[in-house]
């Protein structure tokens, strides 16, 4: 009995301290491993990839990479096309986004076909794009039927036409995303705004200009890291459309990788869009939240 | 400043089937507070967007100082506004919202100043002119809304509901001081409430809504006394008019109510042997503990002391009252005491269609 008596107690003092995982663990655990997994391992075997050969550090790759003449027009081209796509599909995306929130008549209608190049994979848009661009295609037999002569859209010696095709193809599938951002963060605007700005005398560029789109910066912001992104990542639609004739350099990462059965280069270009994705965000963020303070000021 | 004309008004919101506003004619005279009031859904509100171009009618025009303003753009019409929410542009300061008609109206920027501080002044903002909307009280939002509304020389001032989203004790300080502002400016205001005790404190002339018409226009203390129906009588005043039923005797001189009898006055004459309603306010019946000729008996049911009266809930013949009594008056639930009914203050209304009776 004196022996049994205390084994109780011990019993609890044994339980208590016994290490439990705390919840949080529980709950972060899951997404961290995650993210290990599929980004931070592929990116460190990526930056090994591109920096270290059999006798360990070496920039061999990188000099390869940026010694191929194709390196630099695909460079320039990318950047040409975020230049000219990213302003060209904003002024869609709001464009339509406003004609959505004046409540036509089949107005989800409209939102739904308008977002369907979203559901639409990128390369079933390039071949979409090339059954109309190329030599043969709808635009040619188009023009022919009109009575006009039509044009080897997609040739390699013409490197404007070209680059309109891709401009094209690529408003075409990837403006609805910015579109579906900016209608969101339309609904999110009290209707309130723009009344009163109407009320107090405010013409529809005065409204758009003083009131919609400040009130609309959160959701560009966002929209504007997105689709700056992604566009670095252009592939699909130009690889269908032309090949190599217009290189971008996710297309030379391919290249690199299945082509030329590099690995290694291929690792070093892909490398350079990560960078220069980051740089991108960095740089919208700083900006955009410079420009929050010096409103509170 | 300008006046008010609006006539023969219909609105039917896309896919509703009632009318939001149904044939409604108004004239405001240039000056006039005018009240709209009524209880949610009575198309007030949608009156005033109309007023503002926020809306278009199906049909009927309205014309704002002569000049007919029934399809044009907000932006077109010179009036301002004050909105409910206060929509308070939140992404820029006090002194912008509030001079953001005068720059919309491109006036030069000494001048806007100007009339901000003017403004800010008035509204006591002065020193919150470089803040964020964020960074105020609702109060003071509510404030610059109507520094905002008040610094363009607009023809018409529309207001939506605009202290229904301030504290009670707020609301009634506000209120005064609104009155002596759009006092001073003399501008035309068109004011959109659903709080009775707001209309009659505010407006020169009180139009009551229900379904979409106006059922009384008059001044607030018209509307008050003389509900030209029920539901007029029933919808201004805390607490609202009682309604009786009771009967009209043939000769005309008598009116029952259950088996007590009243003096009837003499525009009960042209009612003989009816049925009518008799309406009548509840400080407008005087009550006693002792009977003296002409009472009649009521039990208590309900004491609830006010402060400066004693608001009783009595029965009478099995119908529910309402009566005031001074604060000093004493008595408890079940006890037996007389109502005495002035002439003049009663008023009557026909059983089956609500109106006030009037002697034919």
């Amino acid at each position: 009995m004196t022996v049994q008596a205390p084994a109780a107690p011990t019993k609890a003092t044994v339980r208590a301290p016994r290490r439990r995982v705390p919840a949080a663990v529980w709950l972060i655990g899951p997404s961290v491993i995650f993210m290990i997994l599929l980004l931070g391992w592929p990116v460190v075997e990526g930056v090994l990839q591109a920096f270290q050969d059999e006798n360990g550090f070496t920039l061999d790759f990188v000099t390869r990479m940026v010694q191929d003449p194709y390196f630099w027009p695909a460079v320039r081209n990318t950047l040409l096309l975020i230049v000219v796509m990213i302003p060209i599909q904003f002024a869609f995306a709001i464009g339509m986004a406003l004609l959505l929130r004046a409540n036509p008549r089949l107005h989800k209608v409209h939102f739904f076909v308008w977002a369907i190049p979203l559901a639409l994979s990128d390369l079933a848009a390039g071949l979409v794009w090339l059954s109309i661009f190329n030599d043969r295609g709808y635009l040619n037999s188009v023009l022919a039927w009109l009575g006009l002569e039509g044009s080897s859209w997609l040739a390699y010696d013409n490197q404007t036409t070209m680059f309109i095709c891709v401009l094209i193809a690529e408003l075409w599938r990837a403006t609805s995303l910015v579109l579906v951002i900016v209608v969101a963060g339309l609904q999110g605007i009290p209707k309130d705004y723009d009344e009163a700005a109407q009320v107090f005398g405010a013409t529809f560029w005065q409204r758009l200009r003083h009131v919609t789109l400040p009130l609309l910066k959160p959701s560009l912001q966002v929209a504007l890291i997105l689709r700056t992104i992604l566009a670095f990542q252009t592939f699909a639609v130009a690889q269908a459309l032309t090949g190599q004739n217009f290189p971008l350099v996710v297309g030379e990462t391919y290249r690199w990788y299945t082509g030329l059965q590099n690995p290694n280069v291929a690792a070093a270009l892909a490398l350079v869009i990560l960078v220069v994705s980051m740089l991108t965000s960095i740089f919208y963020l700083r900006a955009l939240r410079e420009k929050n303070q010096g409103g509170t000021r | 400043m300008a006046d008010i004309s609006i006539s023969n008004l219909v609105k039917t919101y896309p896919g509703g089937t009632e009318r939001a506003t149904d044939d409604v004619s108004l004239e405001i005279a240039d000056g006039d507070f005018t009240v709209l009031l009524g209880p949610s859904g009575c198309g007030k509100t949608t009156l005033l967007r109309m007023l503002a171009g926020l809306e278009l009618p199906d049909s009927g025009s309205i014309s704002i100082g002569g000049r007919d303003v029934t399809y044009l753009p907000p932006n077109k019409r010179n009036i301002s506004m004050v909105f409910q929410s206060y929509a308070v542009f939140p992404h820029r300061s006090v002194r912008y919202n509030i001079g953001f008609g005068l720059q919309m109206a491109k006036m030069p920027k000494s001048d806007i100043e100007k009339k901000v501080q003017w403004a800010a002044e008035l509204l006591q903002l002065g020193p919150y002119l470089d803040r964020l909307p964020a960074q105020l009280s609702g109060g003071q939002r509510q404030r610059v809304a109507v520094a905002r509304a008040i610094v363009v020389d607009a023809d018409v001032l529309l207001m939506d509901e605009p202290l229904s989203n301030l504290d009670a004790l707020l609301r009634l300080n506000f209120r005064s001081e609104l009155k002596k502002i759009v006092q001073d400016l003399g501008t035309t205001t068109v004011y959109v409430t659903h709080d009775q005790s707001e209309a009659l404190s505010l407006g020169d002339q009180v139009a009551v809504m229900r379904k979409g018409r106006i059922a009384q226009l008059g001044g607030p203390l018209d509307v008050y006394d003389a509900p030209s129906d029920r539901f007029v009588g029933g919808f201004i005043g805390s607490p609202p008019m009682n309604f009786i039923d009771a009967a009209v005797t043939a000769d005309g001189d008598t009116l029952v109510v259950g088996d007590q009898k009243l003096m009837a006055p003499s525009l009960l004459r042209s009612f003989k042997a009816s049925d009518i309603v008799l309406g009548v306010r509840a400080e407008n019946v005087a009550v006693g503990t002792q009977r003296s000729s002409g009472d009649i008996a009521a039990t208590v049911l309900v004491v609830e002391p006010m402060g400066s009266t004693v608001l009783l809930t009595v029965d009478v013949e099995g119908q529910t009252l309402k009566v005031q009594a001074p604060p000093t008056f004493r008595t408890a639930p079940h006890q037996t005491i007389w109502l005495s009914f002035s002439p003049n203050t009663m008023r009557f209304y026909d059983r089956e269609t609500s109106m006030a009776l009037e002697a034919k």
